[in-house]
């Protein structure tokens, strides 16, 4: 199966600088979360999918299409909700997402069926003959995402969607955000600051870091692995506790004050953890299913600069035995 | 999709031709236009000019009209010949530019400003054909009162005249035509780059004005210091409407007055008169317009992206 978004040797110059360094990589995922600080290049490179900025070396495929080469087909698969504000002056709501499902290559008819049906989805059915001056900034931002989705693209670029909403309108967005990823053949990037939003929404990550890839990593497995990553407070013979542990296949990491990280093999259950302690003696005081979070992943990409991406379980901290 | 099912789903049916997306455009410019009420009068008022212009030449043609409307004299009312309809397309095309003032400011610079490009840009929707979606609208307003309107009052005068009469002025037919086209394509690239670049529409329309006006002061300035005809170059009403339409109607440009004391009456009768200015040249006309189109495109390209790029 061809990856979502390919990019080999990425390079981007603007304005006489080069913004995007030889990016290389494959996204996968049903949800590819962009993150990076503010100059990273998440949006030169959300423009660069989309054809605005033309790559100055290396090439950058969508579902297998170069974008430079098949930029129509590209864009035709593509919804594009832009961080911001943007629309048509003095058309109702409706009337300018079935304007831009037209031009689309929607016929007039269909496209205003799917204008009302995306308004009523995305919760605006109400709102939806009113002027788009007089909506509210929450409004403005559903009404993006509706004229993103009434063309039904197979991908959707969200740049920033929960921008200025109030804690239930964020909700309400990510609530259709995730509705969207699960729809069938629909595949989604969403840049954002918020790390919360992508881990939410997201199963793979792609973090930049002046115009380099400073992070690449899976989010599902990531998940799948903070099952079997555990961290505890002992107070006992930790040592004596940490050797059993390793002997029966687990790896361990040790710190100070009777702190311990375990990862646990699939076949090892957590229970056998419990006997081994009460068989060496040691009393576990806390014990945390605590894996890296997407924060301590991003924030380990942004200390060191210029690191190769970080596959999957090797991102979980502590060498053996410290 | 029924409303109370209420899930996303993608579209899998027919898509319109690539080629005709454009008119999308053009279709919601015009709905956009046409729901202002005084611009919807404006155009109905653009016509009277032309049904009178109708009623002349079938008053010329109509012994019975003209007695009923008790016109004395045997001869014509009007002389319908090439210089009559060129003087009919000036009339219309100062309409035309005045309608281009009111309606072009407000075709990009509103998606400048609202920052709708790269909605646009980010379907399968290229920067040419938004310009000439754009077009679109001012090509169907202005056609509809140039040389369409005139082309019908053509029609009328073969129908109405002497046997013998179209087989002589067919070839007005094209004249009127490419006339017509030449302004609209012109005054239209002018307002849209102007457009493009200005973002308040008010200010745009003035510029607009300034282009012809303060150019033709110009070159009305330039002319009497230097003595030449040169200044014109400045004034593209003149080239087009001067220069280039007389020798599409077979006309020749109009030259000084024959009498040339008319032009220095300040000299005594029996001076020596400095002959008249040679007129300029029907290619160095052609030249300033194409030069003209082209800076305006030039100007387009480069205010029309999806993102601007800061040089750092």
């Amino acid at each position: 199966m061809l990856p979502i978004i390919e990019f080999d040797g990425l390079t981007v110059s603007l304005g006489g600088r080069e913004i995007l360094h030889g990016l290389s990589g494959a996204l996968n995922g049903k949800a590819i979360g962009l993150l990076g600080p503010n100059g990273a290049g998440k949006s030169t490179f959300i423009n660069t999918l989309l054809g605005f900025h033309k790559p100055s070396k290396g090439t950058v495929r969508v579902h297998g299409r170069d974008v430079c080469i098949e930029a129509m087909a590209v864009r035709r698969m593509i919804g594009y909700m832009p961080e911001n504000e943007s629309f048509i002056a003095g058309m109702s709501g409706v009337r300018f997402v079935r304007y831009m499902a037209e031009l689309a290559g929607l016929p007039a008819e269909e496209a205003l069926e799917r204008a009302h049906e995306a308004f009523f989805y995305v919760g605006l059915g109400e709102a939806r003959y009113r002027k788009l001056g007089t909506y509210s900034l929450g409004m403005k931002q559903l009404a993006k995402l509706a004229q993103a989705i009434a063309h039904g693209p197979n991908l959707l670029l969200l740049d920033e969607p929960t921008n200025g909403l109030d804690p239930p309108a964020r909700l309400r967005m990510l609530q259709l955000i995730r509705e969207i990823r699960d729809t069938p053949g629909m595949n989604l990037v969403l840049s954002s600051h918020l790390l919360h939003d992508v881990e939410e929404c997201c199963d793979e990550v792609l973090i930049l870091n002046d115009g380099r890839i400073a992070a690449l990593c899976n989010l599902e497995e990531e998940r799948k692995a903070n099952r079997k990553f555990l961290e505890l407070e002992t107070i006992g013979d930790e040592n004596a506790f940490a050797e059993a542990a390793e002997g029966m296949g687990c790896e361990c990491a040790l710190f100070s004050r009777g702190r311990m990280k375990i990862v646990l093999p699939n076949e090892i259950e957590l229970r056998q953890i419990y006997q081994l302690a009460a068989e060496k003696g040691v009393q576990i005081r806390r014990m945390n299913h605590r894996r890296d979070s997407l924060e301590d992943i991003f924030l380990r990409a942004m200390e060191e600069p210029g690191a190769s991406p970080i596959a999957p379980l090797a991102a979980h901290g502590g060498s053996p035995r410290l | 999709m029924a409303v109370y099912k209420r899930t996303y789903r993608r579209y899998d049916g027919q898509l319109t031709a690539q080629w005709s997306r454009f008119l999308v455009l053009t279709r919601y410019a015009l709905s956009t236009l046409f729901d202002s009420r005084p611009f919807t009068a404006f155009v109905v008022l653009s016509a009277i000019p032309l049904l009178l212009t109708g009623a002349l030449i079938y008053l010329t043609h109509s012994p019975m009209a003209r007695t009923l409307l008790q016109v004395t004299g045997t001869g014509p009312i009007i002389n319908v010949d090439p210089s009559f309809f060129r003087q009919v397309l000036m009339n219309q095309g100062m309409l035309a530019f005045l309608m281009t003032a009111w309606a072009g400011p407000g075709l990009v610079a509103p998606d400048l400003a609202n920052q709708a490009l790269p909605l646009y840009l980010s379907r399968p929707f290229s920067r040419a054909e938004y310009v000439l979606g754009k077009m679109g609208v001012l090509f169907l307003l202005l056609s509809a009162i140039t040389w369409l309107p005139v082309l019908l009052l053509f029609a009328l005068q073969s129908g109405l005249a002497e046997a013998g009469w179209f087989a002589e002025n067919y070839w007005m037919m094209g004249s009127i035509f490419l006339s017509g086209i030449l302004w609209i394509i012109v005054i239209s690239l002018l307002s849209l780059a102007i457009s493009a670049w200005v973002r308040w529409r008010i200010v745009a329309s003035v510029f607009l004005f300034g282009i012809f006006f303060v150019a033709a002061a110009f070159a009305e300035m330039i002319n009497g210091i230097l003595s030449t005809t040169r200044g014109h170059l400045l004034n593209i009403a003149h080239l087009i409407f001067g220069v280039i339409w007389p020798s599409l109607f077979r006309l020749g440009q109009e030259v000084a007055a024959a009498n040339p004391h008319a032009r220095h009456p300040h000299l005594p009768p029996g001076a020596v008169v400095p002959l008249p200015p040679p007129p300029i040249p029907l290619w160095q006309a052609w030249m300033v317009v194409l030069v003209v189109c082209s800076l305006c495109l030039l100007l387009l390209n480069r205010r029309l992206r999806a993102r601007e790029v800061v040089r750092g």
